[in-house]
């Protein structure tokens, strides 16, 4: 067992020696012993001199988990959040996420809060007790007249005080005890906005992002790709490659061809020295015009239920028919700093240091590339620089460790065009709805899907880590496997393909069809995953079936949330802030939607006008319910990076191919909005007193439809196609 | 050999003339709070001033800037008059609202957008919005933090008109 590996239910059941001072056999104990330390769980670490450290297992990309994390301890620790440190855990099978869904040590799905919740709160009020226990056996006082309070125990009656460092030894000896969690009444720091914990770093040059990453004696590579992805070496000279100054070595591997060189700048011009002609193979096929066509018959035609209620078939064929299809596109990630990894193997041991959302999955997928054991693969998390799903997918850690095993040492870095070009792509996307409305009302809705599966593609990494560190390899393999087969060969249904696709809405006859879709193009989870895409064709053919119906978008979605209390507040609140019916100038138009994900809910109201193929976005009123808040202003804060991040997807950008090869190379193709396009944004929150849910990604989905709904309000031209740009004609 | 000044400090370095500057003061100088993120001059990750000017060190030949002065974020943040190594230093007005409206995510851009506002409220002490969006709109975030990005500008500069004679 690795020495962070022990947990608190693993201490809990650790031998008791028949001591006067608790477990002392057990892993608090021998840890102390060793280092001084008091370590009650793989998250907290008392040093002697009172430093207090808070592993994050959840990674920071941004999202704000560090100080939301910290706040959580802290709360039943009795600290400041100001005054401990905050440290990125390392692999461990001590951090897997205990969300059900993922299971494994990953940072996504909006989970982080939700499924921190409980065991952060729980190892704070573990490390609380167990020091207040010490205490009491120092002083020789009853447990009841120790109180913990700003990181030390304090003694009312005798008024003597222990910093918390000073009880490392008497907390060490402690049983760890069952607690109970503080009151919501009692809570100090849940529910302030506080300042970031993690912003000194960020203004000051300082922080250590992947790209930044220094070991010694390391070289850095870069690696030439080919043009499409599969393709084959069909020749390859790198005399002249070589021949250049600093460059230290250029050898083919399965991603490409790695050149390896004294500085970054030395491997990237030596990399345009390499001859090489590539055997496209079959993504030399891939053409987004052609996967469009294809997309479109599929949709004439039936697909798997998804869900149904109702007879949506008999249904549209009554009263006003409404027919659309909607289509969004593949969406690079991009997040800022580009893929890297640095990898280092010494003494059968492989050490990654990565800016990784999942430790867990690059171990798996390091240790199989190297055929080595589980155990002697090391994931370091280094700072990220944005994720948004794209660091999910390990390529970039298992390709640096290949180089690493001929090379030494080595920091691979991606240029912003290899990015681009080779990412796990957000699924394109189709649909087909036909609707019908009478007497006012909407009485049927048929939908048709068609989109590739994200677990298809991805669903190993999820599976693979999962079993226990000893496994097998080869069981391991097959084990990862298998779900994809499965997803691929549509004997499950992807739930990602359709999650978002059964609205809360009371619509009398309602179905959903999924047709699998399969274009040979590599896509992976993308900010809200299906959402992203559900969302918009769902609010968007609401809005459509309203128009149809002569009725008000928002008083129409209220009337049918009757039974859905938190949809409902959310979209109150929201036409509330927004003013919903109040007058607006002339050209502007005002649109709503509201899509739940990822247990949360989000409506927004946008007001927007378009001049020529421009569209100005004028303000967005967003109201979201996550449950609980630990921290306001870091709700705030992801709301506002959701709907920016969603109004650069749906306004401008789509990632298309021509004979397999991506056309939006860099970011003056592949365009994000920039601060003078950044409308006036204003989020509020419903208060609730529900379990956390996520916010790092709910609240994307409803941008693009509630903005399309405004271009509607303003124009009467009623976008399906994204992005908004260039369906008015503006540059592809 | 090329010599240059970089945050204060002389340095001659050996590198190509056409390698950027960038890469020179990632991977030479070892300063690598200057951040790649496109190397096509698209998204600022990697501005520095030279000579007060704003620009973008990945499109920057190091033999263009041989004699200047090169200012990082590195070097923004001053030590207080008389201290000694350990004192702490002070940060620049503009990274302190940085940290005041809690601007960072990710963070991977700030330093380009750090940069970019220093340059900007050195010519221009009482930026309006609209000047705002013509000297910060050649930056991206990835992450979204424009709002936020705009209320510190004007907080650093209504920090910087206070501490003015
Ligand atoms: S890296 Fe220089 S502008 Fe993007
Ligand atoms: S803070 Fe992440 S890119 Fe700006």
């Amino acid at each position: 067992m690795n020495r962070r590996d022990f947990l608190v239910s693993s201490a809990a059941g650790a031998l008791v020696v028949g001591c006067a001072f608790g477990p002392t056999g057990g892993p608090v104990w021998q840890h102390h012993r060793r280092t001084g330390e008091f370590k009650p769980s793989a998250w907290i670490r008392i040093l002697p001199d009172s430093t207090i450290v808070i592993v994050i297992d959840r990674v920071e990309m941004g999202q704000g988990t560090t100080t939301s994390s910290a706040m959580m301890v802290c709360e039943e620790l009795e600290v400041d959040p100001k005054v401990v440190k905050v440290e990125a855990a390392s692999s461990s099978r001590a951090y897997d996420n205990p969300d059900p869904q993922l299971g494994i040590q990953i940072t996504g799905g909006s989970t982080s809060t939700a499924s921190s919740w409980k065991p952060l709160r729980e190892a704070g009020a573990v490390a609380r007790e167990m020091l207040r226990r010490g205490a009491a056996d120092v002083w020789k006082v009853p447990l009841a007249q120790c109180v913990a309070r700003e990181g030390a125990v304090h003694h009312g009656a005798s008024g003597r005080s222990l910093r918390y460092g000073e009880l490392v030894d008497a907390a060490a000896r402690q049983d760890v005890p069952k607690v109970t969690l503080k009151k919501p009444g009692e809570w100090k720091v849940i529910g302030k906005s506080i300042d970031r914990l993690d912003a000194a770093p960020k203004v000051d040059g300082s922080g250590v992002y992947g790209i930044d990453m220094k070991l010694p004696g390391m070289r850095q590579a870069v690696v030439v790709r080919p043009p499409v992805r599969g393709a084959a070496i069909a020749t390859l000279d790198v005399a002249a490659a070589k021949a250049r100054r600093g460059v230290v070595d250029v050898f083919a591997i399965p991603e490409g061809i790695a050149v390896v060189a004294e500085g970054y700048w030395e491997a990237r011009t030596a990399a345009e020295l390499v001859k090489v002609t590539w055997h496209d193979g079959a993504g030399g096929a891939i053409d987004t015009a052609k996967l469009i066509a294809s997309a479109e018959k599929l949709l004439d035609g039936k697909g798997d239920k998804a869900h149904a209620h109702g007879d949506a078939y008999a249904a549209v064929k009554r009263g006003t028919r409404v027919e659309a299809r909607y289509r969004l596109p593949h969406l690079a990630h991009a997040p800022m700093e580009p893929m890297n990894a640095t990898a280092q193997i010494r003494n059968g041991r492989c050490d990654v240091w990565a800016p990784t959302q999942a430790p867990g999955i690059a171990q798996f997928r390091v240790a199989e590339a190297l055929g080595m054991d589980l155990q002697d693969v090391a994931i370091h998390t280094t700072m990220l620089g944005g994720g948004f799903g794209r660091r999910l997918y390990q390529d970039f850690c298992v390709e640096a460790a290949r180089i690493a095993a001929r090379v030494g040492p080595v920091k691979v870095t991606w240029s912003r065009e290899d990015d681009q070009a080779n990412d796990w792509y957000r699924p394109m996307a189709m649909s087909s709805c036909v609707g019908s409305v009478e007497g006012g009302q909407i009485v049927g809705w048929l939908h048709r899907l068609t989109c590739e599966s994200v677990l298809a593609a991805t669903g190993g990494d999820f599976v693979g880590p999962r079993l226990p560190n000893g496994a097998p390899r080869a069981l391991r393999r097959m084990f990862a496997d298998s779900p994809p087969r499965m997803f691929a060969r549509d004997t499950i249904l992807d739930p990602t393909s359709i999650e978002g696709t059964d609205p809360p809405y009371a619509i009398p006859n309602f179905r959903v069809e999924y047709l699998p879709l399969d274009t040979g193009v590599r896509v992976g989870s993308w900010r809200s995953v299906g959402n992203s895409h559900t969302g918009f064709v769902v609010e968007s053919f609401f809005d459509e079936l309203c128009v149809a119906a002569k009725l008000d978008p928002y008083e129409a979605r209220r009337k049918l949330l009757a039974k859905a209390p938190r949809h409902l507040g959310v979209l109150e609140l929201a036409a509330h802030k927004a003013g919903w019916g109040a007058p607006l100038p002339p050209g502007v138009g005002r649109g709503i939607a509201m899509v739940a994900s990822f247990k949360s809910f989000c409506a927004q109201v946008i007001e927007a006008s378009v001049e020529g193929n421009r569209v100005k976005v004028h303000r967005v009123v967003a109201a979201v319910d996550c449950g609980r808040v630990v921290n306001p202003g870091l709700v705030a804060a992801q709301v506002e990076s959701s709907i920016i991040y969603g109004l650069s997807a749906c306004l401008k950008q789509q990632i298309t191919f021509a004979k397999g090869r991506v056309q939006e190379t860099n970011f003056n193709s592949f365009r994000s909005l920039r601060m003078f396009e950044t409308p006036v944004i204003e989020t509020h929150i419903v208060p609730s007193t529900e379990s956390p849910t996520g916010i790092g990604e709910p609240g994307l989905p409803p941008v693009a439809p509630a903005l399309c709904n405004a271009i509607f309000a303003a124009t009467g031209k009623r976008i399906r196609t994204l992005p908004i740009e260039q369906a008015l004609g503006g540059p592809a | 050999m090329v010599k240059l000044d970089v945050n204060g400090r002389p340095e001659e370095v050996a590198a190509e003339e056409d390698m950027p500057l960038l890469w020179v003061l990632r991977d030479k100088l070892g300063l690598t709070g200057t951040k790649y993120g496109c190397g096509i001059a698209q998204c600022g990750a990697c501005t520095v001033h030279v000579d007060g000017q704003a620009r973008r060190s990945c499109v920057l030949p190091v033999g263009d800037v041989h004699g200047k002065k090169v200012l990082t974020i590195e070097g923004l943040a001053q030590k207080p008059e008389g201290g000694t190594v350990s004192s702490p230093v002070r940060l620049h007005a503009v990274q302190q609202a940085w940290l005041d409206e809690n601007v960072p995510q990710c963070g991977y851009c700030q330093a380009g957008q750090i940069m970019s506002t220093v340059a900007l409220l050195a010519a221009n002490p009482a930026p309006t919005d609209d000047d705002i969006d013509a000297a910060l709109s050649a930056n991206l975030c990835r992450c979204g933090t424009y709002p936020r990005i705009r209320r510190a500008v004007h907080r650093a500069a209504a920090a910087l008109k206070g501490e003015a004679p």
